[in-house]
């Protein structure tokens, strides 16, 4: 913990008092005055720590602020408590660019502001709820106010560019794809990229109103739902965090059997995206051959488990499904045969020059820019930035397990084409070793009713990158409050500065190489 | 390049026919109905724009897999269209966002008539696990008429396509 202890000193000797402290495990909390709250962020980053979560709480006669910070693999959550007759305090946007977006959902939602933000503009709020009305307080209403007919967003105020040749390009919020929604609106002379900026919020859903009020079981159904892409990422993220909070740990045959349903995730969606990448630049071939792959595995997925995205598998307190011997064996077999088809369908993709020349220097993130943003995942990784919370800040059963973690600089989309393969690999190599040595015993326990005010911190490495999930418990063991950071919060900055000096025609395979999950950021 | 057509030609032809997706003789019977239907109703051609209104991307992971080799939707003249003016249905997913509600409407009445709606997954079916909020307005019916529904969370690309078809079949009756 001496990273922790650097820099809870660190804000002592800098005149930041100390006003509480205790452990949420994996992160210390530390809860200091609010007017400190930008300059420690200042100290914090100066320290080398990176901004991974931030969110707010109504405790009625408060409203508690959270930041999550992380260096070498080990957490301090600052913690501050502020007025609801005057709820502001300093912005850490202008040191964490990474906590923007999160800032003005809170402020969107919660009626909170951050003084000094560099961009204090609505974010997730379109015109659904009005400007002084905060859905996320105690007493707004679930079913809130909204008109009869909710008018479209047409004046949100977006950067214009002016010059001669300057033109704007607005796409979405309805795509020309089977994708989600969410607004695009570029600037570009001739085929140039000048400006991207994105719009999202579409598919707001009201996620984090909704969990209150709920069961643990109901949770995990709603966090399995957050991204449907990342439903065993979500749910293992939330079931996580409500277990710590019961200070129960679930038998190691359910965390592993909850680590192979993740694994196989990683595998399912990364296949996905290598053949939706070479679609987007026209490479048939590879997009059906990838296409065939994972059709394969969510069949296995649906005979072994039960579900082709494995919805619903991982339950409060372990898991919903078990492997007998047959089953592990037909999960061995088709690793073997994903392998081989893998090494015959990768070796020809790579001896494509013509797939080579639209993915490699395409679509740029440079590790100082990853570095700056947070980003997390394969962006990151593929961008230098090696953080990865199965190796740096295990849980239960990658502590016993050892977690290669690939890494390239270049940062292109070839980079993150091929970033993905590696993780592929390595969730393979994990697989085997899990399916080898599972475990005997339970794969459930009962999860205690929690007392009001039990909280919990789930941090999982999903397919997209760490995911960050705070629970607190309030009366009679329901939910009082629950927060999901998607990787993707850190993602989708990158592609704005990813496709700066591209041409347009290869925005689509730049969004696709990020991925940015839509559903995971609007809640 | 060679290795490339080794692959295709040991990969061989991989579309399978609806009795083995669905193992239901029912269902092949429809789809070759289907295929008569669109022959006939629509020159071998049915235009489809898909409408993420709210979904958490399940369902459009599914729908995705329609296009896949295996199921391979084009086969029965079913393809998926950029543009609601160029669309027969419309192919809804989600709850309908109170932020995606006016764009859903626009979407619906920029589609040429005669329309029709599909809605696909619980969410669009009844609201799902989301229902009626501050942020949603639950079932697609609420927002715009629908046709046909699609149960399932998500409905796995076989049931889709089972749901494609009934619709193709409704239309028929509905003249």
């Amino acid at each position: 913990m001496t990273h922790v202890n650097d820099l809870v000193s660190l804000l002592e000797t800098e005149g930041i008092p100390r006003q509480g402290e205790h452990e949420l495990l994996p992160a210390r909390v530390w809860q200091i005055e609010s007017g400190h709250w930008g300059n420690a962020a200042r100290l914090a980053r100066e320290a080398g720590w990176r901004w991974s979560a931030g969110w707010a709480e109504d405790l009625g006669d408060t409203l508690r602020v959270n930041s999550l910070l992380e260096k070498g693999g080990k957490y301090v959550l600052l913690r501050t408590e502020i007025s609801p007759q005057t709820p502001e305090l300093p912005s850490q946007t202008p040191h964490f660019l990474a906590a923007d977006r999160c800032e003005r959902h809170t402020q969107d939602l919660f009626g909170i502001r951050f003084l000094d933000h560099p961009d204090p503009r609505r974010w997730t709020r379109h015109q659904a709820w009005s400007g002084d009305e905060h859905p996320l307080r105690k007493d707004f209403p679930l079913a809130g106010n909204p008109l009869e007919k909710t008018p479209p967003d047409k004046d949100y105020p977006f950067v214009k560019a002016q010059g001669a040749s300057v033109y704007e390009i607005p796409v979405g919020p309805v795509h020309a794809g089977i994708i989600e929604p969410g607004h695009f609106r570029f600037q570009a002379v001739g085929e140039t990229v000048l400006n991207l900026e994105e719009h999202l919020g579409y598919v707001h859903k009201g996620i984090e109103k909704l969990a209150e009020g709920r069961n643990p079981e109901g949770l995990a159904r709603l966090a399995g739902r957050v991204s449907g892409d990342t439903t065993v990422g979500h749910a293992w993220a939330a079931c996580l965090a409500m277990e710590r909070a019961a200070g129960i740990t679930i038998p190691d045959r359910a965390a592993s059997l909850r680590a192979i349903l993740a694994e196989r995730e990683r595998i399912a969606n990364h296949l996905g995206d290598m053949g939706a990448i070479c679609n987007d630049v026209g490479y048939a071939f590879a997009h059906y051959q990838f296409g065939r792959l994972r059709e394969n595995w969510l069949r296995d997925n649906r005979d072994v488990f039960g579900h082709r995205l494995l919805m619903d598998r991982v339950v409060p307190g372990g898991v919903a499904v078990d492997l007998d011997r047959e089953a592990i064996e037909r999960l061995d077999t088709a690793l073997n045969r994903l392998g081989r088809e893998l090494d015959e369908l990768l070796d020809i993709v790579d001896r494509n020059t013509t797939l080579g020349d639209r993915l490699y220097t395409t679509g740029i993130l440079t590790p100082q820019t990853a570095a700056t943003l947070g980003c997390l995942g394969y962006v990151g990784r593929s961008s230098g930035q090696s953080f990865d919370a199965r190796r740096d800040a295990p849980y239960p059963p990658y502590d016993q397990l050892k977690v290669k973690v690939p890494v390239e600089e270049v940062g292109d989309v070839g980079s993150r084409f091929w970033i993905r393969y590696k993780e592929i690999r390595v969730a393979m190599r994990l697989l085997r070793v899990l399916l080898g040595r599972l475990p005997a015993g339970e794969v459930r326990v009962d999860l205690p009713e929690l007392d009001e005010g039990a909280e919990g911190l789930g941090i999982v490495e999903g397919w997209r990158g760490e995911i960050i999930t705070y629970v607190r418990f309030g009366k009679n063991g329901r939910i009082d409050r629950y927060y999901p950071r998607d990787p993707s919060w850190l993602n989708w900055p990158a592609l704005e500065r990813i496709v700066l000096e591209n041409i347009v025609p290869d925005f689509p395979v730049c969004n696709k190489s990020v991925n940015g999950s839509y559903s995971g950021v609007d809640l | 390049m060679w290795r490339q057509y080794v692959k295709m030609l040991k990969t061989g032809l991989k579309t399978e026919s609806l009795r083995k997706i669905e193992r239901d003789p029912d269902v092949e019977r429809l789809g070759v109905e289907v295929k008569r239907l669109i022959d006939k109703d629509f020159a071998g051609s049915l235009a489809i724009r898909e409408v993420d209104a709210g979904s958490c991307n399940g369902c459009e992971l599914e729908i995705h897999a329609l296009n896949n080799v295996y199921y391979d939707v084009e086969r029965f003249g079913v393809h998926f269209v950029a543009s609601p003016r160029h669309a027969d249905a419309l192919l809804v997913t989600g709850p309908v966002s109170r932020n995606m509600e006016a764009a859903l409407r626009r979407t619906y009445d920029a589609t040429p008539d005669p329309k029709w709606v599909i809605a696909c997954g619980d969410c669009a079916v009844c609201g799902g696990e989301f229902g009626e909020s501050y942020a949603s307005c639950g079932a697609v019916e609420n927002v715009i008429p629908v046709d046909v529904k699609i149960p399932g969370c998500p409905p796995p690309p076989a049931a889709l396509l089972g749901g494609i078809l009934e619709a193709m079949g409704r239309r028929r009756i509905k003249q």
